[in-house]
């Protein structure tokens, strides 16, 4: 049994002030915090490892490879993929999609063609897909939602048909909590032979994934929204669609041979990661995975399962409170208003007490429209969150409501 | 100054009872602001007679930060030179962007309340879409939105994701 107080003191960060108060840190769905294990191997590797990646034959380089590949077995572990060359590095979630749209959707997607989203994504879900769209002449689909927030999941069959060419969809999501039923959609998906790719930003972090047993064929995640650091992230693909991809980016480190006639693309996951990658980030990254996975992926959710429910109860002594996403499936993110305060004011007020919140529309516009909002408050949990920072979170609520009473 | 004492002060009591309030009914100018980041909306509907303010009203859905800078705002210029208007805007901005600015002359009265807002960066954008759009309705240029203004604080939007 992991005593979770214990974690806290893993963060440094944690132990800091805010306003006089202790920081109750309530926005790791923003980004997560990092523990010391991750600074100081950081640190470490600025100190006394780093050089540049797959060039030198002198020892530093080679270590600084050896880590960098290590770090990509450990993202294959930490998702249950065998094959390492099917971790791509990325700046981030954004980034990743951003290469499948580019990299899968250019050549195989064409005019006529239609790409399936849904109502609950994140604009990094959105907005590539938009692009892409625009430029081949293809449409977008979305598939609605639920007032509770959970997928319409018989309008999703109705949508899918021989001219759809990728559905992409929310792990969780980032304004509602809602975890979707990813097994489901992708063997619907499947039957009709048509790839999934799933934004894991909000999932990867607070749960196992077991992408052997899920078979979505991209699935992406980020860095520090995974105790990592900021400037990496993921990108999982099968190797017969990474392979007859286009590259996103040209340059050095994803090339075979360049003549000035012809350039010979690597192998993945080379061909994917043009210039020098952030290496320090990605062991970092690896480092993160290695604490997370001791702390283990099912007691984090349990842990998380736990502050969600009892933030359930606790928010709804606030008079005027409304829950946006109350999904059963539910992860640490809950979005709410109080009647009469506008998100934004409440998130300043929560700042004099210390309380860390993310207010405004959480780069989710089509979400806030659906339910009629123009912005809420979200508190979002981590394994380092403790039933007190709900206390705090509910008082300071209250408070906030007696200054505009 | 906490944000909290700001609040308390000033800003609710202008949010309770908001001056001004309202849609004139054939106004001379009138402009519509927008801040797509918070979701903010506003109106101000204008009189302007012989390059004086005769009459102003403001309406809208905002946070009470925006509600309150646009209430006070409208009992400020009422009455006043339509440039005179313009240097309020002027000193306004200057109030809730530059550390160093002097309000010599004590034009903004009350409203020197919001210097509190230079040390919450991301809200400063609420506190100026009031005069934003009352530059905008002097002009009768139409539609405004707080989006790519340039303001001298750089990476202030509230919500750019």
């Amino acid at each position: 049994m992991i005593d979770f107080k214990k974690i806290e003191k893993d963060f440094p960060i944690l132990s800091s002030q805010v306003n006089g108060n202790r920081l109750v840190y309530l926005d790791s769905g923003a980004s997560a915090q990092m523990p010391r294990s991750v600074i100081e191997r950081i640190s470490n590797y600025h100190a006394k490892e780093h050089a540049n990646i797959h060039r030198g034959v002198y020892e530093l380089s080679e270590r600084a490879t050896a880590s960098y590949e290590r770090a990509r077995s450990k993202v294959a572990r930490f998702l249950n993929v065998k094959d390492p060359a099917e971790i791509i590095f990325t700046k981030g979630t954004t980034d990743a999609i951003n290469l499948v749209a580019h990299g899968f959707g250019r050549p195989f997607v064409k005019s006529g063609d239609e790409i399936v989203i849904s109502h609950m994504e994140h604009h990094s879900n959105i907005v590539p897909w938009q692009m892409l769209c625009e430029e081949v002449g293809a449409k977008l689909r979305v598939i609605p939602i639920t007032d509770s927030g959970e997928l319409d999941l018989d309008e999703f069959e109705n949508i899918l048909n021989d001219r759809t060419k990728l559905v992409a969809i929310t792990h969780v999501s980032n304004v509602l909590g809602t975890i979707n039923p990813i097994k489901k959609i992708v063997s619907t998906a499947h039957n009709r032979d048509i790839p999934v790719l799933v934004d894991g930003a909000q999932g990867a972090p607070h749960m196992k994934v077991d992408l052997a047993d899920l078979d979505c064929d991209f699935y992406t995640f980020s860095g520090h929204k995974t105790c990592g650091p900021t400037g990496i992230g993921v990108l999982f693909g099968k190797r017969a669609l990474l392979e007859k991809m286009r590259p996103f980016e040209g340059g050095g480190d994803m090339i075979l041979s360049v003549t000035f006639e012809k350039t010979t693309y690597a192998e993945i996951p080379a061909k994917f990661e043009a210039g020098t990658p952030p290496i320090v980030a990605a062991i970092g990254l690896g480092e993160a995975l290695d604490y997370l996975e001791s702390v283990g992926m099912d007691a984090i959710e349990a842990h998380e399962k736990t502050l969600t429910d009892y933030a359930y109860q606790a928010l709804q002594t606030v008079d005027g409170l409304s829950f946006y996403g109350t999904s059963e499936s539910k992860a640490g993110v809950m979005s709410f208003n109080v009647k009469g305060i506008h998100a934004h004011d409440m998130g300043t007020l929560l700042n004099d007490e210390g309380v860390a919140v993310r207010t405004g529309h959480h780069c989710a516009q089509p979400v806030m429209e659906r339910y009629r909002v123009p912005a809420t408050t979200r508190a979002s949990f981590y394994l380092y969150n403790q039933i007190e920072d709900i206390d705090v979170l509910v008082a300071s609520i209250k408070k906030v409501q007696k200054i505009f009473s | 100054m906490s944000s909290k004492q700001i609040y308390q002060e000033v800003i609710l009591d202008h949010c309770k009872k908001p001056r001004n309030w309202g849609k004139l009914e054939s106004p001379t100018h009138k402009a519509e602001g927008i801040n797509p980041l918070c979701g903010d909306h506003i109106w101000v509907t204008m009189n302007i007679k012989d390059d004086i303010v005769d009459d102003i009203q403001y309406e809208g859905e905002s946070c009470a930060i925006c509600m309150a800078s646009g209430s006070m705002m409208t009992a400020k210029v009422k009455g006043k030179p339509i440039s005179e208007a313009s240097t309020l805007v002027e000193n306004f901005r200057s109030l809730t962007t530059s550390p160093d600015w002097d309000d010599k002359d004590k034009s903004l009265g009350s409203l020197s309340i919001f210097a509190g807002i230079r040390d919450l960066p991301s809200r400063v954008k609420c506190a100026m879409l009031p005069w934003h759009t009352l530059t905008s309705a002097m002009k009768s240029e139409g539609d405004i939105s707080t989006e790519g203004e340039h303001d001298p604080v750089p990476g202030s939007g509230t919500d750019r994701g």
